[in-house]
């Protein structure tokens, strides 16, 4: 950062700060590379994967881990655990990024609106999501999942439906706090419109908090997520999902504890992944101050 | 500076030297309290409480006064920041926003406002050039002339845009994000800039060169200032007129030197009297004033510095004081019972013989 003060100081964005910033941020950079390793092995997962997801055999049923040709051993049908924890990712992840990035949209312009408009509007609108708030989330996950019925989609509406509260509130508050600083009155002073400003002077200085709430909100959502498909209210078998292949397991857990354990460990490893991250990106943004 | 801004430039003098550039009428604003969820009356701030006063073109008037007596929301409602509950403005002859008047976008680009936090008065996000030119480009400049005119005021104001064009409001100092403030107050050539305690938070020796700089502006752009500050010194310096309110309503107005030397509202002195003086040997002993202003949710009836005044008679709290000539002072108003030989107060039969 000494470099920041030389006379001709380069036009940088404030996201290059950000990167260099989180660069040197150990923690965080091993959290992007076991994220790295973990999507990458999702994404291409057909081309990786030792065996086919669907292909069961009843002569290698739960074969413990470290078993010659399976090298994390197989499932209570005999399915390839290796291959499955890899497709598994595919829908884990999306039950964790879609719901969260649909949310962050939908209450982000939500919030942004009722906070710069304030008054009773603003008033209004919190309260009607506050009725959100009185239900915990995991039970308000599964009355809509249920309500809706069994499916992917339908676990994706309604884990989106959880989080637009929340996204909400962060973005309302943030408005609130911007919107009396001087700078959007200097910005009213020069006569421009109320959809330039907030285009210019509030959803910049709103976005970077609630990307980071957001981004604290993917592990939220990928546990969630794996809890619907573990209920059934989310996948259905035989389609690779860590949630729903730790319910199956679950019959297993005396004869074989260690295979039954692993989906919950990716499940474990790729929230704490994307929380150390999100606690690194928070600091990073902070370097102003 | 003026060669690609002529669409920009409405700032032509319309109504003649002898018409102020701004007259404020009988300005009103009361903030409703909110009580309890049941409590169903409601009361009300006065925070600024019907003030008349002129601002004459090309000079500086000073509002002083001790916090919360209504300075800045004063300047918020002239800047329309704030709706006013009622009350006029005059701007160079036309009434703002009134039929046949100038319309409230033309009367803003005509007035610009310099407020005293200069961090949070600019967008961390943005560079101060992008800062500067953001109002020139809603107003329909091209993003080259705009970028053009922003490095020109940032080199007037005194920041090489060469090295600061592109730096961020967090990398500057606090008088070079001032600079850059009034730089962007000067985007649109106002007329008339509202200094809303601009250099308060100023260390003193940036203080006076920020002043200095704000008075060559003044003489190159023809601009009138509307000057607050709580800062009797920089006042005096500065301003060309002085304007004293307490409690939301205007005790007293004249010209500087009057003012300082010959005040004649009582809370006037006091508040002179309360500024420290260089002499070790004139150092003030005892505090001029006693007690807190009263609440301004409901000020006392008729004159309302009368319960800290020491020479409060029966007459002050029956009737309030009107905002009159004072005696044997040209160009200076006051509203105290003792400048009216009428008003039945014990003093201000001396005080007119004298």
């Amino acid at each position: 950062m000494k470099t920041t003060l030389s006379p001709q100081a380069p036009s940088r964005s404030f996201w290059m700060v950000v990167l260099r910033q989180l660069r040197q941020d150990r923690v965080a950079m091993i959290s992007i590379c076991v994220l790295a390793i973990i999507i990458g092995a999702a994404i291409f997962a057909p081309w990786v994967a030792p065996a086919d997801p669907f292909k069961a055999s009843m002569l290698n049923r739960l074969l413990p881990i470290g078993s010659p040709g399976h090298w994390l051993g197989t499932d209570e049908l005999g399915r390839d655990m290796l291959t499955r924890l890899m497709y598994g990712g595919r829908l884990s992840l999306l039950m964790g990024v879609v719901p969260v990035l649909a949310a962050f949209v939908i209450g982000t312009s939500i919030g942004l609106l009722a906070g710069y408009v304030g008054g009773r509007t603003n008033m209004l609108t919190m309260r009607v999501l506050d009725v959100f708030y009185a239900f915990p989330s995991v039970l308000l996950a599964v009355a809509i999942a249920g309500a809706l019925g069994p499916g992917m989609s339908n676990s994706l509406i309604a884990l989106t439906l959880v989080f637009v509260p929340q996204m909400v509130r962060v973005a309302e508050s943030v408005t609130t706090q911007v919107r009396r600083l001087d700078y959007i009155e200097a910005a009213r002073m020069s006569g421009a419109s109320a959809f330039s400003i907030i285009r210019v002077h509030v959803l910049g200085n709103v976005l970077g908090p609630v990307f980071v709430y957001a981004t604290g909100l993917l592990s939220v959502s990928m546990i969630l997520g794996s809890g619907l498909s573990f209920l059934g209210l989310g996948v259905k078998p035989p389609e690779p999902e860590w949630g729903l292949m730790l319910n199956t397991l679950r019959s297993a857990i005396f004869r074989n504890p260690w295979v039954a354990a692993l989906p919950g460990a990716m499940i474990f490893i790729t929230s704490i992944a994307f929380n150390l991250l999100a606690d690194g990106v928070r600091s990073a943004m902070d370097v102003r101050r | 500076m003026s060669s690609n801004l002529t669409d920009l430039d409405d700032s032509a003098d319309r109504g003649g030297p002898a018409q102020p550039l701004l007259i404020v009428r009988n300005l009103k604003k009361y903030f409703p309290v909110r009580g309890g969820l049941l409590e169903r009356e409601k009361k009300f701030v006065h925070a600024v409480d019907g003030i008349n006063f002129t601002v004459a073109k090309g000079k500086t008037l000073g509002i002083v006064g001790e916090s919360g007596c209504g300075k800045s929301t004063t300047a918020r409602l002239i800047a329309r920041l704030m709706e006013p509950d009622s009350g006029s403005l005059i701007f160079d002859g036309e009434g703002v926003g009134e039929f046949g008047g100038i319309e409230l976008k033309a009367f803003r680009r005509n007035l610009q406002m310099v407020f005293q936090d200069s961090f949070a008065s600019l967008n961390p996000r943005l560079t101060i050039q992008e800062t500067i030119a953001y109002g020139p480009r809603e107003h329909g400049l091209s993003q080259a002339q705009a970028n053009e005119r922003a490095r020109q005021l940032l080199a007037r104001v005194g920041l090489e845009p060469e090295q600061f064009a592109s730096r961020y409001p967090h990398e500057l100092s606090g008088g070079q994000r001032q600079r850059v403030n009034i730089a962007r107050a000067l985007a649109f050539n106002p007329r008339l800039v509202i200094l809303d305690e601009a250099v308060a938070a100023l260390d003193k020796s940036v203080q006076a060169q920020v002043l200095n700089l704000l008075q060559e502006l003044k003489a190159e752009h023809q601009l009138t200032y509307l000057f607050i500050s709580h800062d009797l010194h920089v006042v005096h310096y500065i301003c060309d007129d002085v304007m004293v309110m307490y409690l939301g309503q205007v005790v007293e107005i004249g010209p500087v030197e009057q003012i300082y030397g010959q005040a004649a509202h009582p809370y006037t002195r006091a508040l002179l009297s309360a500024v420290p003086s260089m002499d070790p040997a004139h150092r003030t002993e005892k505090s001029p004033l006693s007690g807190d202003p009263p609440n301004p949710i409901n000020p006392p009836a008729g004159c309302r510095f009368r319960e800290r005044c020491v020479h409060a008679e029966a007459v002050c709290s029956e009737r309030a004081p009107a905002l009159v000539p004072a005696a044997q002072l040209s160009g200076h108003l006051v509203a105290c019972h003792m400048n009216d030989a009428a008003s039945g107060h014990t003093a201000a039969t001396l005080e007119s013989a004298a």
